[in-house]
């Protein structure tokens, strides 16, 4: 994909060349690494991969609709994980992201992917995401100013579990 | 009240400098409108029919002396003189230009307030009580607990795009002034017989185009386990509310389709992940944000003050302020009062200008302990008054134009701004709120009738509340012209009831003579002192449509 942003060990870093392709429609016939919606996904692996014994050559992508816990059984074998965003007004993606991180405990990549703009970023980095692929008609590098966002969160998200209250003393 | 420490200065802070950099970017046509316009809603800021509305929050209706002179420079400076008190304890302002936008939140961070989350599909502000911390009815303070839920909620990263708006108010007095049976959560705080804190907890409110009062979805939970169990509730709906369509958007639409059993269910099934983690609130936090809510030194009182008894016995229109405006207090001696935003003539209710403001700071200051409230009424509140003092400070508030005796009466009318700056309205509120009150000028009358809440909303939006309004007046367009459809028999509170439409709508130049005759009525219905909502209760709708109706047939 394009206009990547991932973040890593020395901060937020644009990638390059990325191998990914997200094709939430099945293409004909690619040669390139394919981000599937879940029923192509699921449709398309080797008994192997749906028995997560064997790591799957495609990732997924879960659209608004889907349930984060559909992919528990497949976490294992999974390369990649990315959550669409098809409006930046749908905020279902950021429970899907909370749930992934917190609960089901994925620790492979988190990419947004869609409707990914600068001045969501940094929600989107709260609630686990760790790559961003920003709208193409977007400068990426412009996005990066939106990732920091404030300094305080009062609650807590994916990547600071605990509240405010619970650092509030800390400092 | 609550004084913002490092963080909350940090997040407010930068907040307008994020939104400085978001303004600029709009305006050089970096940001889109589309993509703009949800971030100028998370900050308050609306567009009206003539120009950028900015709604300021007033968490939980509360300000200080210094905050409200804030907001009458803020008036002044970047408004035209005035601003609107709401009915969800905000302020708005209808004048605004959006290059400016930043500068009034820079000033309004200087004295520790914001617009955060005042619109937008967020949890917007926190409101309770009026009276909270000073009510003699109340049960405990509910103002610590709705600043730890108001920072929860400011920026809590997942929930800043909900399927619709979310609102949530707290009560803990025996009478419910917080009108909690229509918001998304309402939360009824009060102890155990162990001293505990506990929350019944309510969904599924709302008004709007389909209005529900909320249900109860669980009883008794303890106080630490507030945030975890709203985060559930705000998981199961930002997952599964509806987002194709927004009028079934809101939280009261997913309850009613999957029932309060099931949804209960989903939210308990979220809960058990989280409830015993670190979202669990601690002693030491409760502690922290309660000491902002200390009770100020009240000064003992004498049991029966000889002046305040003159005044009483020999100043007819002072008594009648003071049965009407005052609300009894916790303390002996003291009193908390109400100040009238609705003198008739041609303010429209709601609205009080820079100088009343200033007024009011400097009243609160010299009488109080520099601190003012706003009731969900659309009114001020001032919440702590000597009685010894009150005859002075009675004048003085009638040098302000504040003083009018209608408190709870016809003519204390709560009205959006309607048709004159709404762009969504069918029809104005405001001229009709102004028709009834010079109607019902007369004081004799006016008390006579007692106690009747009237709502007017200019569209099915219900901003003026008009389905829990014993008379409840709603806007509608017929054919390109504006209509109005009454209700009657609503009410809020721990009764809470929606009005029962009466029948086809009338033009604005009928409306005072409707209520006349909803006036006439009860007059001729009610037993001893029945106020007009136990008689409608009583008697049905119909000898109320009869007159209505009647009387219209026979002089057309
Ligand atoms: C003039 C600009 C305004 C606009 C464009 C506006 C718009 C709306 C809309 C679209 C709704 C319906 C939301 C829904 O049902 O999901 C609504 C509800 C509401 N508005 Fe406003 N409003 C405005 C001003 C006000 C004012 C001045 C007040 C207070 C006096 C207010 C208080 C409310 C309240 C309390 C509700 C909630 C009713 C409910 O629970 O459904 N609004 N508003
Ligand atoms: S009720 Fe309708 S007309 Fe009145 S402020 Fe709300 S949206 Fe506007």
């Amino acid at each position: 994909m394009n206009n990547l942003i991932r973040l890593g060990g020395e901060g937020a870093k644009l990638v390059d060349a990325d191998p990914w392709m997200l094709a939430l429609t099945l293409p004909e016939d690619s040669t390139a690494l394919l981000i599937l919606s879940l029923s192509d996904w699921l449709a398309r692996q080797p008994e192997a991969v749906l028995r997560a014994e064997q790591i799957s050559a495609d990732a997924v992508c879960l659209q608004p609709d889907d349930e984060a816990e559909q992919l528990e059984p497949y976490l294992a074998v999974l390369p990649l994980i990315a959550v669409h965003f098809p409006t930046f007004r749908d905020g279902r993606g950021y429970s899907q992201a909370y749930l992934l991180r917190t609960r089901l405990g994925w620790q492979g990549e988190l990419r947004a992917v869609g409707d990914v703009l600068r001045d969501q970023l940094s929600h989107m980095r709260q609630c686990g995401f760790d790559a961003f692929a920003v709208r193409e008609d977007k400068s990426a590098e412009d996005a990066l100013k939106g990732l920091a966002g404030m300094s305080v969160l009062y609650g807590r998200s994916a990547i600071e579990p605990r509240p405010l209250f619970r650092r509030r003393d800390t400092l | 009240m609550y004084h913002y420490d490092e963080y909350d200065r940090a997040l407010v802070t930068e907040r307008v400098a994020q939104f400085r950099d978001q303004v600029a970017r709009r305006l050089s046509g970096e940001l889109s409108e589309e993509e703009f316009l949800p971030l100028r809603l998370q900050n308050g800021l609306y567009l009206q029919r003539h120009a950028y509305m900015l709604r300021v929050a007033i968490p939980y209706g509360t300000l200080s002396a210094n905050q409200l002179r804030t907001l009458a420079s803020i008036a002044r400076d970047f408004d035209r003189g005035y601003g609107h008190f709401t009915t969800r304890q905000n302020i708005q302002y209808n004048w605004i230009e959006l290059e400016r936008v930043p500068d009034i939140l820079e000033r309004l961070a200087q004295v520790d307030m914001h617009a955060i989350q005042t619109s937008g599909n967020c949890v917007r502000n926190i409101s309770t009580d009026a009276f909270a911390g000073v009510a003699a009815d109340e049960v405990l303070d509910p103002r610590p607990l709705a600043e730890i839920l108001r920072q929860w909620s400011t920026v809590n990263p997942e929930f800043l795009y909900l399927p619709r708006k979310f609102k949530i108010a707290l009560c803990s007095a025996t009478e419910d002034r917080a009108a909690v049976m229509m918001h998304d959560i309402g939360l009824y705080l009060y102890r155990d017989t162990n001293g505990e804190m506990l929350f019944d907890v309510m969904v599924g409110g709302g008004l709007g185009r389909t209005p529900i009062l909320s249900q109860p979805i669980r009883r008794a939970l303890p106080w630490r386990h507030l945030l975890s169990y709203v985060e559930a509730v705000l998981r199961v709906y930002n997952r599964h509310g509806r987002r194709d369509n927004k009028y079934k958007a809101r939280i009261k639409i997913l309850v009613k389709a999957l029932g309060i059993e099931a949804f209960a269910s989903e939210v308990d099934a979220e809960w058990e992940h989280i409830k015993d983690g670190l979202a669990e609130l601690t002693e030491a936090e409760f502690s922290r944000v309660a000491a902002n809510f200390v009770p100020p030194a009240y000064l003992p009182q004498p049991a029966t003050d000889l002046g305040y008894g003159t005044a009483l016995a020999q100043d007819a229109q002072f008594t009648r302020w003071v049965q009407r405006n005052t609300h009894a207090h916790k303390v002996p001696g003291y009193v908390s009062v109400t100040l009238s935003t609705k003198p008739g003539g041609d303010i429209p209710p709601g609205d009080v200008t820079a100088e009343q403001m200033e007024q009011v700071a400097d009243l609160a200051e010299r009488f109080g302990f520099g601190e003012v409230r706003v009731a969900h009424e659309q009114n001020l509140v001032l919440p702590d008054i000597a009685k010894a003092d009150l005859y002075c400070f009675w004048q003085a508030v009638c040098d302000a134009g504040l003083a009018t005796a209608n408190i709870g009466l016809l003519t204390d009318v709560i009205a959006c701004p309607g048709g004159d700056y709404c762009s969504l309205a069918n029809a104005k509120s405001i001229p009709v709120a102004q028709a009834i009150q010079h109607r019902f000028a007369d004081q004799t009358l006016l008390q006579d009738l007692g106690e009747i809440s009237l709502n007017i909303s200019g569209c099915m939006n219900a901003c003026g509340h008009h389905h829990i309004g014993n008379i409840g007046i709603l806007g509608v367009d017929k054919n390109g012209s504006e209509w109005y459809q009454f209700t009657i028999g609503g009410a809020q509170g721990k009764q809470s009831a929606l009005g029962k439409v009466i029948g086809p709508a009338f033009s604005a130049a009928e409306v005072p003579d409707v209520i006349a005759h909803l006036a006439d009525v009860y007059r001729e219905q009610r037993i001893e002192s029945e106020r007009f909502v136990d008689t409608v209760a009583r008697v049905g709708l119909e000898p109320f449509k009869a007159r209505v109706y009647q009387r219209e047939e026979a002089s057309a």
